[in-house]
Formats: C-alpha cells, structure tokens, sequence
C-alpha cells in the first residue's frame, strides 16, 4: 500500500531504434519500453507495474517528427508530442480532426511530454485496475468493474469479456477515422497494422490493449492521403475541460460531394476496449444527404446492441448525440 | 469611517517568497542527518492487524527504526489515531518506518508482515441503520461531538414507512425546534416534501500534510503544515505528549486545508515520536497524495429530508429537516447541527424543527470543510426555493428577499441573535450589478442544443468570535511588532488583521513588522484560521492591543512630559498634547521609556486575564520595547454572520451533459472590508471551490470492498481552468458590525456556498426545472435527465456513482 514512491529498476538509454528492440527483446517481460512517461510513471510510482529493466526511448531522434509522405499523406514519429502534432501546420491543413483530438488530450503540461504512440498505446484507465486489484486485466480472476454494485461509469457499451475497460486514447479514435498505419519494429523485423487492427480488446488478449508484442516498438503513425483535407469532426465529451478522460469521444472524416455523404469513417472512443468503429452508421449515411434527417438516424444506428452496465447507459444518448452532431455539424 | 490602512489593498510580506519559490513549506527542510518516513497503511476498510513482523525490514541496510500503534497513546473510540492495529477505513496508518531514504522506506514496508482480519464494514449509513446492518466500528455505528459512540438501528418500519425513495425518519440523536412546525406547513399555500443527497469530497490541500520533526535541548521542533500556528499548538503538543513549553512549531506557511488543518491532527506525532527514539534525528514524513486522500479528511455527506410549508406569497412557513450525516469512522465535525442553524438564518422558517443523526462509515475521516455543512444545506436547499417559486410565480431573488433575515431575527435552537445581517443587501447589490431582470428574460432561451440559465444562490456560515489576546511591540528603534498568532492559509489574514493595530497605533506600514509562522516568535494565543472568523476575532485582538499600547504611550508622555494621559494624542509615530504637538516623543524614545520603567509597559507585568500563551509570549519580549498586550474584553452579544449571495449564467448543451459557466458575481455581507484584493479573491476563489461541489467532484467508494475510486487529482477532478469563466465579479455590501471595532466579519465560507448553490439552480433551470435533490451534479446525469432517462443511481445512494 506505499504509493507514490517508485522501486528500482536498471534504467537504459539507447540512441539507436535498433538498440532500443535488442535490450526490449534481451529482457523480455521484465522490460519496459519509456517514452513521454505520463502513463508508466503512475504505474511505477504505485508500484503496481514494477519492470526491472526501463528502456527509455526519447533519446531515439529518428522516432521524432512529423513529414510529409511521397503520396501525400503524413508520418507521424511516435515521440512526436502531442502538442507538436496539435501545433502543426501540416496536421492543421490536412488532418485538422487529429490536431483537434491531440489538443483534447490532458493538459498543455501533458500534452507538452506525452507523446503520440505513448496516447495511442496507454493502458486501460479503469479505476479498479489502476488501483492495483487482481482482476482478470492484472492476471487474477475477476472482474470488479462488472458487477452489481461495480462502479462502471466510465466503462464499456460493447466488447466486455471477462473486463469491461475502454479505450482511453483520445487520438486513437481519430486513427481510426483517418485509417491511419501504425509502423511496428521488432526483433522480427518491420510490420505495419491498420489503426482500427492495432488496438486489441480482452477478447483476444485481456493483458494488452494494443497488438504490440513484448520487444516491439510503435516507430511512426502513417496517415495516407485519402483523407487529406476532407469534412472532419471530433469531439470529446468528459466531466473537466482539461486534464480528464473522455466519457465518449467522436471522430468522424467524411467527403461531402453535392450535399451528399460520398464517403465515411467514423469511429467513437470511450464505448469498448478500441476505438469502436461505427461501421454500421457509415452504412447508414453513405451516400445519403448530410442533414438533419441523415443526421439523427445515424444517431439512432450507431448505438444498436449497446449492452449498458449499471452506472454508465448514459452513454447510449451521449454516443447517439455525439454521432449525429458529427452528421449534422461538420 | 475613513481609515488609512483598512480597506486599502497592500503587499503581503510572504508573497515575494511565494512567488518566487523561496518560501519554505515544511517538506523544504532538509536538515543533516535527516531519516525519511513512510507509513505503512491499511489496505482494506476494517480490519484487525496481529502478529506484526517488523525483523527483515530492520535488517534492511539504511532501515533506522519503526514506530508502531503500540508506542503510541490510543485516544478513547472513536477519535482519530496516530497509528492503530484496528483500522478503520483504507489507507489508515498502522505504523510508521525511518530510513535514510524513501525508497529504502518504501521497501522495508513490503518486508513487514503480519495477520489481518477483516471486519464487517459500510460505506452507506442508511444501510448501517437497518436492522442488522454493518458498524463501522466493532463499538457501534453511531457518534459525534457530545454524542458517546454507540449503536442505533432503526426498525425495518421506519425504512417501510419511508415513501418510495424518501429518506426513513428513525430515532434521531438530536433535534430541536421552535415554532409550530406543524401549523405551519397545515396553513401552507405549498408544501414541498423532498429527500436529497450531498456527496462528501476531500479536501485536495494542494501541500499534503508532509511534517518534519527533531529534538533539540529537550525541545522537540516540529515543521508542520497547518492553516493555525497558536491555536493548533497546545494540541500538536498534546499528540506528542509532552508540555506546550517544549514544542518548537513552525507553520510559516501553509499551501492550503480548506479546514482539514484547522488544528492539530494526529499524523503530525509520527517524525516526532520517530525522532525521539531515534536519538533526536530529524524525520521528515511525506505525505503522498494518495495519502492525502485517505488522511487528509473529506467533507461529510449527507441524506437528508426537508419538508417546506409556503405561504403564497413564498414566505416560508414551516421547515422539518432531517440530515442522516455520513460520519467517517471518527468523531467528526458538526455539519448535521450547523446545516439546520443555516437554514433557519437565510431563509428563516417561522417555524422548525430539526432531526439528525450521525453514523459512521468506514470511509476517509471527516472534518471541517469550507462552509461545513452550511455549503451542503445551500445546495439541498436552494434550488428547493426555486421550486417553490417557480411554483407559486414568484421571481426566484424576490422569494429570496421575502425570506431573508431581519436585524432582529433569532434563529436555531436557542433563539439566538445575530450581530448584524445583510443578506438582502448583497441580493440587491447583486441583482443590480448582475442584472438579474434582464438576464432572466433570456432564462431558458435555447440556441440549437445549447440553453442559457441563470441561477442564484446564498450561503451563511458563523464568521467570529471573542476572547483571545493581542501583543504588539514598539520597539526602541521605533519600529512597531505586530505579533500573530493566525496561521498562514493563504488569504493573507494575518497580515490583513494586523494592520488594525497599525491603524490604531497610526503607523506607517513600513514601519511595521509581523511576527507570526514560528512559535519562537512570541505568538499570542488567537483562534484558529478557520471558519471564517479570522477578519472578525483578530483584528478584535489587535485593537485592543494596539489601544493597550496607546494608553500606556500617552502615560509615559504624560509621566515625563506633565499633565495626565488625556491631554495626549498619538500620530507619525509620536505621541504628543493634543494642543501643542510640538511637546511630545516618538514612538522610539516612548519605547526606551518604556524599557527604563519595565512592569507592565515592558511587559515584565501583564494582565492576568491572558492565556498562558500569551503570558509566557509577553515575557519572551518582556524588555525589548512598549509592549502592548490585551485579552479582547470587547463586547459581544449574538452570532457573526458572514452572509453571501452568489449568480450565475451558464449555457447548458443538452446532447453533452455540460455546460459552460458564462459569469458569475459574488456578493458578501462582510461587514467592513479590509483588504479589497484580498476579499474578491476570496470570493472568485471560494465560487471555483463551489463549482467543484456542485458540478464536478465525485466521492467514490465501491460498496462490495470499500475500496476508494478517487485518490488523486485526476480522479477527484476539482474544477480546472477551463471550467470556469476567465472573470468572475465580486461586491460586497459593506455595512459595518456593530460588534467589531472597524466593522469586519468574516467570509470565507458562504462565498463558496452561494456559488454552489446558484450553479445547481442555473442547471435545473436550464433542464427546465428538473430537481436532481443530489450533488454533485455530473454530466451523465444531466444527459440522464436531458434524455428523460433514469438516473443510475438510487435517490439515497451515497458514494456512488
């Protein structure tokens, strides 16, 4: 119970990406990849999560950076700050939804070291789980959050299995929307994952949020340029202005073409263990005209076999607003 | 009155260092040598710890020592412990290891081992009043100030009788009344019958509650964080046991307590016990902020029940409130009883009666917190007065003005009077400045999903009191030393109280030093910073030290310059004849003199009426110049209400569940003011802290384990930035007491009520008047209520969701 106050760990602090995958894939699970830190000094200092070896990557300066891309798209490094990326004339012009998330994210101080794959792969923020219980997420055998008196506010409307966490990632709905392309580098060599492929519910492993194996390192964001300059919307609904998780977040991208929806991704944060997809709701509005009627029936689609637990089915009309606001006001 | 240094804004002397980050907080003192502590807490919400194993922690290299419950006096249940082996609620210090860092601490910690038995234990009292139910102590379920910890259960017929989510009205543990409650709500126009629930939140003192101790020449010097340096020093003595005159306590400054550091409090024994067994090393004890949230005290919630008769004109005829006061495993403070003296001051029920009980929780401690139980009564209370008008088609403020006191209104249980009250005052200032009337012609006017409202509310907390001492010093270089014994909470007080002495004694200010931050400074015995009573009390004590001070400059002028006493007046730092004020002395050759005669102008000689405190502190300067020192005599008869009214627009989106504050003014009935920045501060500041209360600031305990959902700033969420309007308005009303030698009166308190309150009406108004009878108000649950939905939690439940 003595919180706030980290235990030791053998700290490293590679220069090359390829040095940082060695000491990652030498210690295994003993090893914890380091970057703007928001997120792993609050395990560390509860001494909830306790690597003994801390790979520190912020001295890799080939993973800063944003640049334009051949096709027109953008490579986003993964230290790349997220007030960089809020900041950007490139991010503003082509992607303003993922200016507008990255700004949405905690605070100027928190957004000023956090950066973009640290917020893409952040751990689960539910409070029992980050309070250090033994439940399914943590390796124990139950679940607190999804129970009769569980207090679950925060938590899921799809995807529960055996954990009811969501994805806290304010930019990681605005991913999924622009399909971004997440570039991985491990000990096997290079790979690429589709953004809406790369964040993982407790489905296929309740211990990880991301595909990211044990060694591998999130390099770079890639945003082609399908949707470079479209219709965008985000908005992110949370209890503080500043310095707060997302009750439910939307990020939508669309290309609007004589008044009508030509083309749409849309995804919401906040509502299951990923970024949900609204797939259904892309469905609903493609090809319709961007209105009002449009807009309140890709509301009412988008929240279809929602299963609410105890304390949070006011994110079924938060979701249903949101969504058709993204129709209505973009 | 004219005055040259009241109301007139001025330069806190500590504020360079503050700003500046010279100031040293008691976590800033690194003396040599210095051990760390760290404690070790309990991890669930009752338990019985045996058979504790401190070996291999001792055998740690750098490990000096462990003090455990044993070593330490248990005061009778259910007081607060310094460390216990029956914890009460998560995060309870069992015991305490030293070691030369806090990472070595922190790793013994995990070394310790021992037995632990859990015990039954509750986070709802409702639940602890049912027949059967869980105590939160093995002793009983029920206690407060004067009220012996024992059990109450209430019969499973109360509960039936209760209507559907109504709060049952069982046995109480105390009530009163005046009036006929019950004529009064028979002949009511409107009778409102509604249960509400308040949350308790912490505290968030942004400095935890750190201490550092060491002895030294049998003294043992205590650096604590503490909003009072007098007041709390007998009882930080007390936790050490040893005499008052042993203790070295420095409190210079204090970074926020919100009333959880009023006085001693039981975790500042630890570095001193620790020191003294380790040879008199200094110990410095951190308090984490996760600590903080398990240590540092919360607010008590309440589940209450209020039945409101009104005339049809929307006088209020009769009021029959109970409170069910969620008490923490301790004491507890007295919200229950100051709640219903509240309601009986602002809105003045003809007639009333009062039930309350308070049972025990195994959730943080409870303790004094801005407005307690005042600031929850205002947002139960207020929005019911909307209700009622909006019901009776009354103009919000107009029912407000019918119902606010008179000069000769006596209120609570003893029928007591009040020393002056301007409530409706500050509800016309206000009303004017805000513009009330035209701002309510676009009350509820909707922009897409957006809709503005306005909201308005008022609070009350007792704001002074009488009897303590002044001690001022003139020294021979003609200096004046205002001595103070009022801690440093950050409203600069201290200084603002003291400056009365200055007035009186017609100092230039820059003349003037304040002695205060350091029981080594001959600190006088004053009331703590703490409910609002500073600006009223202190500056009572500094008149009349001053005054003792003037008299005793014009008997010596008088004794070497001929004539009596009277025939001299004071000014520029000289006393002289009043008709001839070329005969005279300064105040520095008066302050030689003064030496030279020693006795009582001196201070070798004092009144006997002074607090040993202030006795031993007029010996420490005995000799050093003309010493002015006084027990504040003055008469008092009545209450001091500080009194204030709050408004506020805000613009609500019904799709989102939030809305933006738009403006807010805060008007006070303060009295005279004394420090103009000082007070708007106060009054925008205190109306942020209300916001958190009324829209923000949950209090999490999950049922199944008693585990805490918000330990820190991110989970707690106290408003940012961002969530209130860049500018705030603040008035005051400005009419003198009549108890006070200037005028003041305090205001700490309502000035966060009132805001409270109009921020919870605003909201309702914007939904078209939906009552939630529940803080805080969160976004889900106006989502809820925009979607016409049910709320996820029940009307009673508390420290939920």
């Amino acid at each position: 119970m003595s919180k706030d106050m980290m235990a030791g760990f053998e700290l490293f602090q590679p220069d090359t990406l390829q040095g940082a995958v060695d000491l990652l894939a030498r210690y295994g699970d003993e090893a914890w990849a380091l970057a703007g830190g928001n997120d792993s000094f609050d395990w560390f200092k509860d001494r909830v999560k306790r690597p003994s070896y801390v790979v520190d990557l912020t001295g890799l300066t080939e993973l800063n950076g944003i640049r334009e891309m051949a096709d027109g798209g953008v490579e986003i490094g993964a230290l790349t700050t997220l007030t960089e990326i809020e900041n950007n004339s490139l991010i503003q012009g082509r992607y303003s939804i993922l200016a507008d998330a990255a700004g949405r994210v905690a605070s100027p101080q928190i957004r000023n070291t956090g950066t973009i794959g640290g917020n893409l792969a952040q751990d689960a923020r539910c409070w029992y789980y980050r309070y250090g219980v033994d439940c399914y997420r943590a390796g124990g055998d139950t679940c607190y959050a999804d129970t009769p008196e569980g207090q679950n506010r925060e938590h899921c409307l799809w995807g529960a299995n055996r954990c009811v966490a969501v994805s806290p990632s304010d930019t990681a709905p605005a991913m999924v929307a622009l399909d971004a392309r997440m570039h991985i580098v491990g000990p096997d060599g290079e790979r690429e994952v589709a953004a809406e492929d790369f964040f993982i519910g407790p489905d296929i492993d309740i211990e990880r949020m991301t595909v990211l194996e044990p060694g591998e390192v999130l390099t770079a964001i890639r945003i082609p340029a399908d949707w470079a300059g479209s219709t965008f919307y985000f908005e992110k609904v949370a209890d503080r202005n500043t310095w707060d998780f997302a009750l439910v977040s939307i990020a939508a991208a669309m290309v609007v073409e004589g008044g009508n929806i030509s083309r749409i991704r849309m995804a919401a944060g906040a509502v299951e263990c990923v970024p949900r997809r609204l797939s259904v709701v892309e469905q609903v509005v493609t090809g319709q005209p961007k209105n009002e009627a449009t807009a309140n029936l890709a509301g009412q689609s988008s929240v279809r076999g929602a299963t609410p637990l105890n304390f949070n089915h006011f994110k079924i009309p938060l979701l249903q607003n949101l969504v058709t606001r993204a129709i209505r006001d973009a | 009155m004219a005055y040259d240094l009241i109301g007139k804004n001025f330069t806190p002397p500590d504020v360079a260092a503050k700003v500046t980050g010279r100031a040293k907080y008691s976590e800033d003192f690194r003396p040599e040598g210095m051990l760390f502590a760290k404690l070790l807490t309990s991890p669930i919400p009752h338990a019985r710890i045996s058979n504790i194993d401190v070996s291999a922690a001792l055998a740690m290299p750098g490990v000096e020592g462990v003090l455990t419950a044993d070593e330490v006096r248990q005061p009778p249940a259910p007081g607060e412990t310094v460390l216990t082996n029956e914890p009460v609620f998560v995060g309870q210090p069992i015991l305490a290891v030293a070691a030369v860092d806090e990472a070595t601490a922190a790793e013994a910690l995990e070394r310790i081992t021992y037995d632990i038995e859990e015990l039954p234990f509750t986070v709802d009292p409702l639940e602890s009043l049912y027949p059967g139910g869980p105590d939160a102590r093995e002793a009983g379920n029920v206690a407060n100030g004067g009220i012996d910890l024992q059990q109450i259960k209430w019969s499973a017929q109360d509960f039936a009788a209760a209507g559907e989510g109504q709060l049952p009205e069982g046995t109480p543990a105390d009530e009163w009344s005046y009036g006929d409650v019950e004529a009064g709500l028979a002949e009511a126009e409107l009778v409102l019958d509604e249960t509400f629930v308040t949350q308790g939140i912490s505290h968030h003192s942004m400095e935890s509650r750190s201490c550092m101790a060491f002895w030294q020449n049998g003294k043992c010097h205590l650096h604590a964080s503490v909003q009072s340096q007098s007041f709390a020093t007998p009882g930080v003595a007390g936790l050490i046991g040893i005499p008052m005159e042993d203790l070295v306590f420095i409190g210079e400054y204090c970074g926020g307590g919100f009333g959880s550091k009023g006085a001693a409090y039981p975790i500042m024994a630890v570095p001193a016990l620790l020191s003294r067994k380790l040879n008199n090393r200094p110990v410095m004890l951190r308090i984490t902020r996760h600590e903080e949230y398990y240590i540092g005290s919360a607010r008590h919630g309440f589940q209450g029940r209020v039945k409101m008769g009104f005339r049809a004109d929307g006088r209020l005829l009769a009021v029959d409130l109970y409170i069910v006061q969620e008490n923490g495993p301790n004491t507890g403070f007295s919200d229950w009883h100051s709640a219903a003296d509240a309601i009986s001051i602002v809105n003045t029920p003809i007639a009333m009666r009062y039930r309350g009980i308070p049972v025990l929780t195994n959730t943080p401690p409870r303790g004094p917190q801005r407005g307690p139980g005042q600031n929850q009564m205002a947002m139960a209370f207020e929005p019911l007065l909307d209700k009622a008008a909006n019901q009776l088609g009354i103009d919000r403020v107009a029912i407000r003005r019918i119902n606010a006191p008179e000069a000769d209104w006596r209120y609570g249980e003893n029928q007591s009077p009040l020393t002056s009250v301007h409530l409706r005052e500050a509800l016309d200032i206000g009303a004017e400045q805000f513009d009330w009337a035209g701002r309510m012609a676009r009350n509820g006017q909707r922009n897409g999903s957006k809709v503005r409202a306005v909201g308005v509310g008022q609070a009350y907390h007792s704001a002074g009191g009488a009897g303590f001492d002044g001690l001022v010093v003139i020294t021979p270089e003609g200096q004046l030393h205002i001595h103070t014994g009022v801690g440093n909470l950050g409203t600069y007080s201290h200084t603002g109280t003291s400056r009365v002495a200055a007035e009186v004694l017609k100092c230039d200010w820059q003349n003037c030093v304040v002695m205060r931050g350091d029981s080594r400074k001959h600190l006088p015995w004053n009331l703590g910073q703490f409910g609002s009573n500073t600006s009223y009390t202190m500056t009572r004590t500094n008149y009349v030290a001053a005054m003792d001070a003037v008299n005793k400059l014009k008997e010596i002028a008088a004794m070497d310059l001929g004539g009596s006493a009277d025939d001299y007046d004071i000014g520029e730092h000289r006393v002289f004849r009043s008709n001839d004020n070329s005969v005279g002395m300064t105040y520095a050759e008066a302050a030689q003199r003064a030496i030279e005669l020693g006795g009582r102008f001196d201070g070798h000689e004092v009144a006997d009426d002074l607090n040993p405190m202030t006795k031993a502190s007029a010996a420490g300067v005995a000799g050093t110049g003309l010493v002015g020192v006084a027990r504040d005599n003055l008469e008092q008869v009545g209450t001091v209400p500080a009194l204030a009214a709050g408004f506020v627009e805000i613009e609500l989106d019904t799709e989102t569940g939030t809305y933006e504050i738009i403006d807010y003014l805060g008007v006070a009935d303060c009295g005279t003011v004394i420090h103009p920045m000082g007070l708007a501060t106060q009054t925008k500041s205190g109306a942020v802290m209300g916001f958190g209360l009324a829209g923000l600031e949950r209090h999490i305990y999950d049922p199944q384990n008693g585990l805490p959902g918000n330990v820190s700033l991110l989970q707690s969420k106290p408003p940012s930035y961002l969530d209130v309007p860049s500018v705030m308005h603040s008035a005051a009303v400005e009419i003198a007491d009549p108890m006070n030698p200037i005028g003041a009166k305090g205001i700490g308190e309502p000035v966060e009520g009132c805001a409270a309150a109009a921020l919870v009406c605003a909201i309702s108004e914007a939904l078209g008047g939906h009552y939630f009878n529940r803080t805080p108000i969160v976004a889900d649950m106006v989502v809820n209520a925009a979607a016409g939905r049910d709320q996820s939690h029940g009307p009673l439940d508390v420290n939920t969701a």
